[in-house]
């Protein structure tokens, strides 16, 4: 089964990370950088997100989420498969319509953002395609707010900075950060793009700068997973 | 003879109760509201907005397909899914195949909403009015302009693709530096483009931007990029071979169009035919067969 931990909002909140932070071993870690951006049309839903790199400890945090821990609700995210930020902006504007329109096909929006991602309709797929697996080293977390419990940034940040062994790194405004790890061959591969791409039958893309070729290639491969996404399950 | 009132027989016929509302009709389903939201236009079975998705500063299009209060709840609810749906697909499948058309970035077929890529640009239409009334010049940028259409016209076509509402309005022109067939750039170098021009003219000195050159300039760019068609609620996608006569009155009436913008565009179809004949194999027989289609217009004859 996927691993997602029990819906949120019930009056039996779990116990938040600042209480039980003195109850953990202390740590010297410093608290991980945490972007935060919320979606347009849903300001009061802010998404927090932490990119790392040189995870060491990944098979620690995925016994974690496998028990349904209350304290990791978060996504895990293989930051290699994940092409570009639109490519996760989109998985997570898709989550959180699904979750708050009830039309959702997992428990909670942090499992349903692992499943939007995935091209068909296979839950335990979805994660061990796009989930953190034992061998990841590159992770991205991610952890929706504004559901129930308040999620302030900076708790997620020392959280994460705690239970996260591996680098944090820090994200801009435009979060080109979360295609830095992207393997584009292995995304190719997930979504069953032959080669090439958007294919174009050898005729468009003969760009000039190769540089550009790519990138052109790039944005055409975006543009059919993005609708591919937009219409899973349709 | 005086009229008698006939008893009904049987007690009238009456309309199914209208699909119920919950919002008033044209308020759209959340996430949207119409703080984010800006109407551009609406067509018989959709309304358009502009809006934003995923960030702040991405434009999109949402198309919403209100539901219909004077059809049955039920067929209401299968329509609009069917055609948003088949809107949506063929939209993916041509960007599949290369066809230079808006992404599909977010749909909810029970809600009934659509978002779209903002595509910059204008439409052929306007661009072709703009050019009617400088003069109407066949100069090199507007049949370059006409070859590229015919182009992505064939290029539809030739993934089996059949629009079903082809007007100049439904064909954009994509602001920016034009990539199609490796013609790229090399004109446009050392060129302002519209939006460097415009960020000029909003730092002051406005004097200096309606400059005759600068604004022959801005008419010459206008004419580049590449085109991108839009509007696929008609179309349809098929593999068989019968569906010449489909694509011969998508030409017919994409040349209806042209001779409707202004008279004097009419002979530059000419243009966009020949750009069509060489684009995909099997592009010269829907040309014979569009001779046919001008004789007898867009339907088809019961006769056969």
């Amino acid at each position: 089964m996927a691993p997602s931990s029990p819906p949120q909002d019930t009056t039996s909140t779990p116990p938040r990370p600042q209480e039980t932070a003195t109850s953990q071993p202390p740590s010297q870690s410093p608290p991980a950088h945490i972007h935060t951006l919320t979606l347009p049309h849903y300001p009061t839903h802010p998404i927090h997100l932490a990119l790392f790199r040189s995870v060491t400890n990944a098979p620690t945090l995925r016994s974690q989420l496998l028990s349904s821990n209350p304290l990791f609700d978060y996504a895990f995210l293989d930051a290699t498969v994940l092409l570009s930020p639109t490519h996760l902006l989109l998985a997570a504007q898709l989550a959180l319509h699904a979750h708050l329109t009830g039309k959702g096909k997992t428990r909670t929006p942090h499992s349903e953002l692992v499943f939007r991602l995935h091209p068909n309709n296979n839950i335990g797929e979805a994660y061990r395609k796009f989930g953190m697996g034992d061998e990841s080293r590159e992770v991205l977390v991610v952890k929706f707010g504004g559901l129930g419990e308040a999620v302030a940034a900076e708790w997620v940040g020392k959280h994460l900075g705690e239970v996260v062994e591996g680098e944090s790194v820090r994200m801009g405004e435009d979060m080109e950060e979360v295609a830095m790890f992207a393997d584009v061959a292995k995304v190719r591969k997930i979504y069953k793009l032959g080669e090439g791409g958007a294919k174009g039958k050898g005729k468009k893309g003969t760009d000039v700068n190769g540089d550009g070729k790519a990138r052109d290639e790039l944005k055409g491969m975006e543009s059919v997973i993005l609708g591919m996404m937009a219409l899973k399950g349709s | 003879m005086a009229p008698e009132t006939i008893e009904p027989t049987a007690p009238p016929l009456r309309a199914p109760s209208p699909t119920p509302t919950y919002r008033p009709l044209h308020a759209l389903p959340p996430p949207f509201t119409s703080s984010n939201l800006e109407v551009l236009t609406q067509g018989a079975e959709a309304l358009v907005y502009r809006s934003v998705f995923l960030t702040p500063h991405t434009p999109c299009v949402v198309k919403y397909r209100p539901p219909k209060p004077y059809r049955h709840p039920v067929l209401d609810r299968r329509l609009t899914k069917a055609r948003l749906l088949a809107e949506a697909r063929v939209l993916v499948r041509c960007k599949r195949d290369g066809v230079d058309v808006p992404r599909v970035l977010g749909a909810d077929w029970e809600a009934g909403w659509l978002v779209l890529e903002w595509v910059e640009g204008r439409t052929v239409r306007g661009v072709l009015d703009g050019w009617a009334e400088r003069g109407a010049s066949v100069e090199e940028g507007v049949v370059g302009l006409m070859g590229r259409v015919g182009r992505a016209v064939g290029r539809l076509h030739g993934i089996g693709v059949v629009h079903g509402d082809l007007t100049t309005s439904n064909l954009m022109v994509r602001q920016g530096e034009r990539k199609e067939e490796g013609v790229q750039g090399e004109q446009s170098k050392g060129r302002m483009t519209t939006s460097e021009m415009r960020m000029l003219a909003e730092d002051g000195e406005t004097p200096s931007f309606p400059s005759v050159e600068a604004k022959r300039q801005e008419q010459r760019d206008e004419l580049e990029g590449d085109i991108v068609l839009i509007d696929f609620g008609l179309a349809s996608h098929s593999t068989q071979n019968l569906q010449d006569e489909d694509r011969a009155v998508d030409l017919y009436v994409l040349e209806r169009a042209f001779a409707a913008t202004h008279p004097k565009a009419e002979p530059l179809f000419q243009k966009v035919l020949s750009a069509y004949g060489e684009s995909f194999k099997g592009a010269r027989a829907v040309l014979k067969k569009l001779e046919d289609v001008r004789l007898r217009g867009r339907k088809r004859s019961m006769l056969g």
